[in-house]
């Protein structure tokens, strides 16, 4: 099942004109520059931004195609915006509330108790939107667009708003929401941190056109498209908990492009989780290291070659099927004689973790 | 008792007046207000200034046309004569007619700048959790506008109180019929009844200055409950 998505907005002198079919689970972000649309096409997804024609499918359930279109509020969507928009004359449990009360019985699957205490605002339930900080409005916000049992999660840069502070305060709780609920989720983005630590799919859009699709971890390591490039480029792996060694206070971690080591983390045998290697921070060998202090090396083939300025090249190195980052210089690319399908070693010195 | 009969009466005929007319103002004005403040059609200002009119017309002028229009000659009063109605001048109903229109922007323009300040946000905020355009208005938009309709509540009915030059032209000052405050204060004045004007100016005074500043201090108060 996927959500389709085909839908032109006109305005004087900007045209969205997409056509995507993005996964019906997880978290697809929408990635680029603003004034690219990202906004614009969410708006269209949800009903308020009008747009010619089209059509557009979610759950089964055709939204919109040609004259045939709901109005915002018959389309079983949460959306959060950047601002919390609280309504400001009703206190948090009136605002959580009133979404809940519009719902028929029979369509509530998520109960408004489980959504207070996964996004811990109990305490704030009798105030008003204007005594919370950033970070509680926009906990408050989420709460609201998840209790009306949507089946379509749409959010518009939720945490661009607000401070680093807020901001991390907020990560988790939505790095949670695809975990708690299996509600799909469009998440407009310009942060590729962000894009990183939430997304599964991503689309990037640039001028009103969707410019590539795809897999997040294969999004990111496409030489062709700007992630892979600058300084925070980098690739993710998807991994299991295989183990714990005691003596060393180290966790192992399996991934179909092999196994792990990293500083013991207090996580569950058995539990996924995501890793984050930046392309700095693997270095290359044509002979696999025994004499060295990095544990985790792998062997890998050379899938592409890119310049990187006038002194790098990075490179998109295949393991075990799990496309990795190196950034390395011109230098030492020459030396190693790196091409196309070489085999190689690939040593990466830091692994970051995300549950 | 300084007051008189027709005094208490050209009291009670002034505030039926203005309760009526408050009523029908925000009855009319608020889809008006509201049409005003969100469409986006070129020519909105020639209602714009329709509304505004009453503002720097005098009031006899407006008076006059509407004794000339609601006249047993006139277009509207000649209906009213054709369906074998009297017609509405120098009765209350052409008092009511006339303090709608004179007042109308007292009571329009507080709730179209209230509506504008509420902006789109939590409208579509709304939109997104299931409520219907009619729902939206009601629950948000009216919530939201309170001290607009507050403001205008209290404008309309205290200018239609203190209206004179309309209402002398279209209700004629027939004592016990549509002999309101502000010319029954004239008629005391020409009569050189003095004690009798100063009571009921300085009633009229007193109760203007309170109901403004009850308009300015809830209206704070609700400023600084929403901020």
């Amino acid at each position: 099942m996927s959500i389709k998505i085909k839908l032109q907005v006109t305005r004087q002198e900007f045209v969205l004109d997409v056509d995507l079919d993005i996964p019906e689970r997880g978290v697809t972000a929408i990635f680029g520059p603003s004034g690219c649309g990202k906004t614009t096409l969410l708006r269209a997804i949800s009903g308020l931004e009008k747009s010619l024609g089209g059509f557009l499918k979610v759950g089964g359930t055709v939204w919109q195609e040609h004259k045939h279109v709901l109005p915002a509020h018959r389309r079983p969507l949460g959306y959060v915006f950047q601002e919390a928009s609280l309504f400001p004359h009703l206190n948090v449990r009136r605002n959580l509330e009133y979404g809940v009360k519009r719902v028929p019985e029979a369509e509530r699957k998520i109960s408004l108790k489980h959504i207070i205490r996964l996004l811990k605002i109990e305490h704030l339930l009798e105030r008003k939107p204007s005594y919370l900080s950033g970070g509680e409005r926009q906990r408050v916000a989420i709460a609201r667009a998840l209790a009306v049992s949507p089946q379509l999660l749409l959010m518009d840069e939720p945490l661009a708003s607000l401070d680093l502070k807020s901001r991390q305060e907020i990560l988790p709780y939505i790095e949670s929401l695809h975990r708690e609920f299996d509600i799909p989720v469009i998440y407009v983005s310009h942060s590729t941190d962000e894009v990183a630590r939430l997304a599964d799919y991503l689309v990037l859009l640039e001028a009103g056109r969707v410019t590539a699709a795809g897999a997040i971890s294969d999004m990111l390591t496409r030489l062709d498209l700007p992630l892979a490039h600058g300084r925070d480029a980098e690739a993710l792996i998807e991994a299991t908990v295989s183990g714990h060694d005691e003596n060393y206070h180290l966790t192992y971690l399996d991934s179909a492009g092999g196994r792990f080591t990293v500083i013991n983390k207090e996580l569950q045998v058995g539990s996924s989780v995501r890793l984050r290697i930046a392309a700095r921070d693997v270095s290359l060998t044509l002979e696999p290291q025994s004499r060295t202090s990095i544990q985790n090396i792998f062997p890998a083939t050379v899938e592409e070659i890119v310049p990187e300025g006038n002194a790098q090249v990075t490179i998109c190195l295949m393991m075990g099927g799990v496309p990795l980052l190196a950034c390395i210089t011109r230098k030492s690319a020459s030396e190693l004689d790196l091409k196309p399908n070489k085999l190689i070693y690939a040593q990466v010195k830091s692994v970051s973790l995300l549950s | 008792m300084i007051l008189s009969r027709p005094d208490f009466i050209a009291f009670a005929i002034t505030f039926k007046l203005a309760g009526i007319t408050t009523l029908i103002l925000l009855f009319l004005g608020t889809p008006l207000a509201w049409w005003l403040s969100r469409t986006q059609w070129r020519f909105k200002f020639l209602f714009e200034g329709v509304v505004a009119l009453p503002l720097v017309l005098p009031p006899t002028v407006l008076g006059f046309y509407l004794l000339v229009t609601l006249g047993p000659n006139g277009p509207i009063g000649g209906l009213f004569d054709l369906l074998g109605m009297q017609p509405p001048t120098f009765t209350f109903t052409g008092l009511v007619i006339g303090s709608v229109l004179y007042s109308l922007p007292f009571v329009v323009q507080p709730l179209q700048d209230a509506f504008t300040a509420i902006g789109n946000r939590s409208l579509e905020v709304a939109a997104t959790l299931r409520a219907s355009p009619i729902d939206r208005f009601l629950t948000v938009a009216i919530p939201l506008a309170r001290p607009g309709f507050l403001t205008a509540t209290v404008l309309g009915f205290a200018h239609t109180v203190g209206e004179f030059g309309v209402v002398l032209m279209i209700g004629g000052n027939i004592p016990g019929k549509t002999q309101v405050l502000s010319i029954i204060i004239y008629d005391h004045v020409e009569m050189l009844e003095y004690r009798h004007a100063h009571w009921l100016s300085g009633g009229l005074l007193l109760l203007s200055f309170f109901m403004l500043i009850t308009v300015y201090a809830l209206n704070r108060r609700f400023r600084v409950v929403q901020m």
